[in-house]
């Protein structure tokens, strides 16, 4: 639930006559009025004050601040934790949706439900479990100081907290979209001969590849971005454990804004692209949604009583 | 025999299998190990840690400001809604679009930008400050980014439903003679309101779980602008465990107690569909 | 044989979707399984295809125990009633899945996908993708695609069913010719009885999982097995009489009912072609007025009512209609040549009566 944004419009295209039914002009640019500037206030402002206070000390300055070790250092975790997340994620996204969307099980809304859990969650009570878990007060902190591991207060932490914090995108973007391919596809595969392995790479998945990539864009967007569950488990050294988010704190609380910004303005950017790719494969799904819908129109025509259906005159026998 | 299912599909006991263990990895058994951390207090001292005055002043804040927030957005987001669905003017695609930039935006560069804009060095701030209005520091801050943090919530869940609503009401409505004041009070108003309380309660229940951005714009001073979540940090920096397991836990059932309520709502707002 | 079923059962949980059904397909046969929704037509095919296990009892294909081979290896074609087109894959692609699964040759499968876009009137789609097709198209992709691997058996789950009337004849008619051509073991599974009988060899009649009757369609009609085919297949006059003396009469009609009892009900059926009809009123037993006729292409439906009241379905050609000069409001005069007594529904029919002529049954014991 609370975790990401739901985006399924399919628009009804009734393009009514609009007469009895629409404001009067006053209350309409009244009500456009507020939403504009509402979304100034709370959507433009705080995207474009990111850019200009990172560049509030001309571009030298903003180069110095993203070339700084500390600075680099934060990047490449950053990168390195959502590229393990992700595919980690991927990997369970796929197999949760085949298991809920293809079969029918005993407690399927139970699992749903869990799957949906860490939605709910506060960030920092996420990174406390994990800490309460492996942390040297913690069940396996002993066991595991015994044999040398570090998870708390190292990357392996930051990885399975933002693994919690990301764990629900791509399964809840991949169900709905795998329910609604047709099982039959699978079979008609399987009919033809084709393994299980087979009918998953070559039917089912090119079907579900771009809620795949959408359900990826977003939890890499999260993956990249988070810093409550992060801060709890990371131990915040410079360097080593900070990744993007905990260093524009840290730049933050050291009143060095401007390089804090300059941090921040990547992380901007990547939610700009993040939106951007999210705005396209909207686009598409709606652009095959209505192919569907043209397909399905065309065929109502092909069985309207004017067929349009070629004759079919004879039927050669095979070689 | 529409609804069969069939076990002819290969791979359920390996997906099944992996999801399982997955999740109980990731998700099931933390939470296990959380409650039964917090079970490591007696019931007394459980209830004098999670309500200490300093805690009591904390959930205040949370649930207060995510409550504020979630109103505001309930309001404000109805309005963005409705006038993107049913207005055309210019720039509505690029803000329909932006819409999304609080969910998309790390929560850290947004406490940080908006903290910034509120500062009495602000954009915003060299106005608002003077009159009164500080941004930054107080439990006005709180509510700012909370607002921020839980907009697309609000919007994005009533957008599909004020899209799928049928003109032909309004046009029936119409037609008898009702104004359109009416119309909106009688017909479309009854129809949309489950939906608003669904995208309130989930912008309510993303507030309370925030700590990202809040951290920035805060202060973080106890009895005043500090979060439950917070708190708990706190208490783990003083290695307070037990401490911070509790609160933990008090935060982890409500917020169970809030899904339970959307799931609930949700169900509820779709019976006008279908 | 080609296909055989022995006593197979399927339960979905509580349900019993089919019930110990017996019946065996000859190599070649063109074979429909007809039924009302619900009736387990569908699962059989399933079950044939081994999209669905049965519960109980062993299917055979070509004398070899499938039930435990894998629906990839018992080399089926399945169409399914929406078609199930890969929707990402092209026209090609599509007829060459199979191949390729199969491990073909690159030309072997251009090939072969080319000798059946000619056989199915496909020419020119090839780079379409399914949703550039019309639903007849559709369906002829469908069926290339299944008949590519060359599969011992072909099975269609209601092929015709989302097509309109005009197509739906066109493409049964080419289903008979594609059959004739290829010669493949066909089973298609339709709800609608006319379909059955213009397009198969043989029928295998369905209800609530239980297999009714296996036959030619002249079989199932002429000789249905029990009430639920006789009303199914055709149309079928059904009367209830009471009996008393060994006579069962419904208002002026009256039927031999020998070793009943008196008082007891029993009911007939029989064929509107069993209805006789005289321009002379004298020539048959009885007396009625053409209420409404029905043209039906070549053969004409007429409604009869009765003196009584009773109401009669009669059939007749054109030719005969002319030849009694008949029209509505038209008195006339009629028999029932043959009839059969009825029992429940499921239970086996009684042999067919032939109604005495004008015999003394019929004098001086009018009610």
């Amino acid at each position: 639930m609370a975790g990401y944004v739901k985006r399924s419009r399919q628009t009804n295209g009734h393009t009514a006559s609009k007469g009895g039914t629409e404001e009067s002009p006053f209350f309409k640019w009244l009500l456009i009025t507020v939403a504009l500037l509402f979304s100034i206030l709370f959507l433009l402002l705080p995207l474009v004050n990111v850019f200009a206070q990172a560049l509030s000390k001309g571009w030298q300055a903003y180069w110095t601040a993203l070339s700084e070790p500390d600075a680099w250092a934060a990047i490449k975790l950053t990168l390195l934790v959502a590229a393990i997340t992700v595919p980690l994620n991927v990997v369970f996204g796929l197999a949760a949706a085949w298991a809920i969307a293809k079969f029918d099980f005993r407690g399927k809304s139970l699992l749903n439900t869990l799957i949906d859990l860490p939605f709910s969650v506060s960030p920092v009570v996420a990174g406390l479990m994990y800490v309460l878990l492996f942390g040297l007060q913690g069940y396996f902190g002993r066991w595991l100081a015994d044999h040398e591991i570090k998870i708390i207060f190292a990357v392996p932490g930051i990885v399975i907290a933002t693994i919690f914090i990301t764990f629900p995108f791509v399964a809840r973007e991949l169900i709905p979209v795998m329910q609604a391919t047709r099982s039959e596809q699978e079979q008609a595969a399987l009919t033809l001969g084709a393994t299980g392995w087979q009918t998953f790479w070559r039917v089912t998945l090119p079907s579900v590849k771009w809620g795949l990539l959408y359900g990826i864009i977003l939890c890499n967007a999260r993956a990249m971005g988070e810093f409550g569950a992060v801060s709890v488990v990371s131990g915040h050294i410079t360097g080593q454990t900070d990744t993007m988010p905990l260093r524009i704190e840290k730049l933050y609380q050291e009143y060095n804004a401007a390089a804090a910004f300059a941090i921040a303005s990547l992380l901007a950017l990547l939610a700009l692209l993040t939106l951007g790719i999210k705005t396209f494969l909207e686009w598409k799904q709606e652009r095959d949604y209505e192919r569907a819908q043209r397909a399905a129109e065309s065929y109502e025509d092909s069985t309207a009583p004017t067929s349009r259906e070629p004759e079919i005159t004879a039927v050669r026998s095979q070689p | 025999m529409a609804a069969q299912r069939f076990r002819v599909l290969p791979g359920f006991g390996l997906t099944m299998g992996f999801t399982l263990f997955y999740l109980s990895a990731i998700v099931i058994i933390p939470i296990a190990a959380l409650f039964l951390k917090s079970f490591q207090l007696s019931w007394a001292d459980f209830w004098r840690v999670v309500t200490t005055d300093r805690a009591m002043a904390a959930y205040k804040l949370t649930f207060g400001a995510s409550l504020i927030a979630a109103l505001i957005n309930a309001i404000f987001g109805t309005i963005l809604a409705w006038v993107l669905v049913r207005y055309t003017f210019p720039g509505k695609k690029f803000i329909d679009a932006l819409v999304d930039f609080p969910f998309a935006l790390p929560t850290a560069v947004a406490g940080l930008t908006l903290s910034n804009l509120f500062a009495g060095n602000g954009w915003l701030g060299q106005f608002l400050v003077p009159l009164g209005i500080k941004g930054a520091f107080t439990p006005l801050g709180v509510i700012i980014a909370l607002t921020f943090v839980g907009m697309p919530f609000a919007v994005r869940t009533l957008q599909p439903v004020l899209e799928n609503l049928d003109r032909g009401v309004e046009e029936v409505a119409a037609t008898l003679g009702a104004g359109r004041l009416r119309t909106f009070v009688k017909i479309i108003a009854p129809t949309l309101l489950p939906t608003i309380i669904t995208g309130f309660a989930l912008s309510f229940a993303r507030a309370v779980g925030e700590y990202g951005s809040i951290v920035f714009i805060s202060g973080n001073k106890p009895f005043q602008t500090e979060i439950a979540p917070y708190l708990i940090v706190f208490r783990l920096e003083e290695y307070d465990y037990l401490g911070a397991t509790a609160i933990a836990a008090v935060l982890l059932v409500i917020s169970f107690v809030i899904l339970a309520v959307i799931n609930y709502l949700e169900s509820w707002a779709g019976r006008y569909q279908r | 044989m080609s296909i055989e079923l022995k006593s197979v059962s399927k339960q979905f949980g509580e349900v019993a979707a089919v019930n110990n059904v017996t019946f065996s397909v000859n190599e070649g046969e063109l074979l429909a399984l007809l039924g009302p929704s619900g009736g387990g037509k569908t699962t059989v095919l399933r079950m044939i295809a081994g999209l669905e296990v049965p519960t109980e009892g062993d299917i055979y294909i070509r004398g070899q125990r499938v039930n435990d081979i894998k629906v990839q290896k018992r080399n089926i074609g399945f169409v399914f009633q929406n078609y199930a087109l890969f929707q990402n894959m092209n026209v090609f692609k599509n007829i060459a899945f199979g191949l390729k699964i199969k491990k073909w040759k690159s030309a072997d499968i251009k090939a072969r996908v080319r000798e059946l876009l000619e056989l199915l009137g496909l020419e020119g789609l090839d780079k379409r993708y399914p949703h550039q097709l019309s639903g007849g198209q559709r369906q002829r992709v469908a069926i290339a695609r299944a008949l590519a691997p060359k599969p011992s058996v072909l099975l269609l789950d209601e092929p015709f069913g989302a097509v309109d009337a005009k197509i739906r004849q066109e493409l049964r008619e080419w289903l008979v010719r594609l059959h004739h051509d290829l010669n493949v073991t066909t089973l298609f599974v339709t709800h609608d009885q006319e379909e059955a009988m213009e397009v198969s060899n043989r029928i295998v009649i369905f209800s609530r999982g239980n297999l009714e009757q296996i036959g030619t369609p002249r079989d199932v009609y002429e000789q249905p097995a029990n009430e639920f085919v006789a009303r199914f297949i055709g149309v079928m006059n059904v009367l209830e009489l009471e009996v008393f003396k060994n006579v069962g009469r419904a208002g002026e009609l009256q039927f031999p009912a020998p070793g009943y009892a008196d008082g007891e009900r029993i009911r007939i059926g029989f064929r509107p072609f069993s209805v006789q009809i005289s321009s002379d009123l004298n020539q048959f037993p009885y007396q009625a007025v053409v209420r409404q006729t029905y043209f039906l292409g070549v053969m004409l439906r007429l409604e009869l009512e009765l003196e009584s009241g009773l109401l009669l379905r009669s059939r007749m050609s054109k030719e005969e209609y002319a030849n009694l000069a008949l029209y509505d409001g038209k008195k006339v005069s009629l028999q029932i040549r043959n009839y059969r007594i009825l029992s429940r529904e499921h239970e086996p029919l009684g042999p067919e009566l032939t109604a005495p002529e004008k015999s003394s049954l019929f004098v001086g014991e009018g009610i």
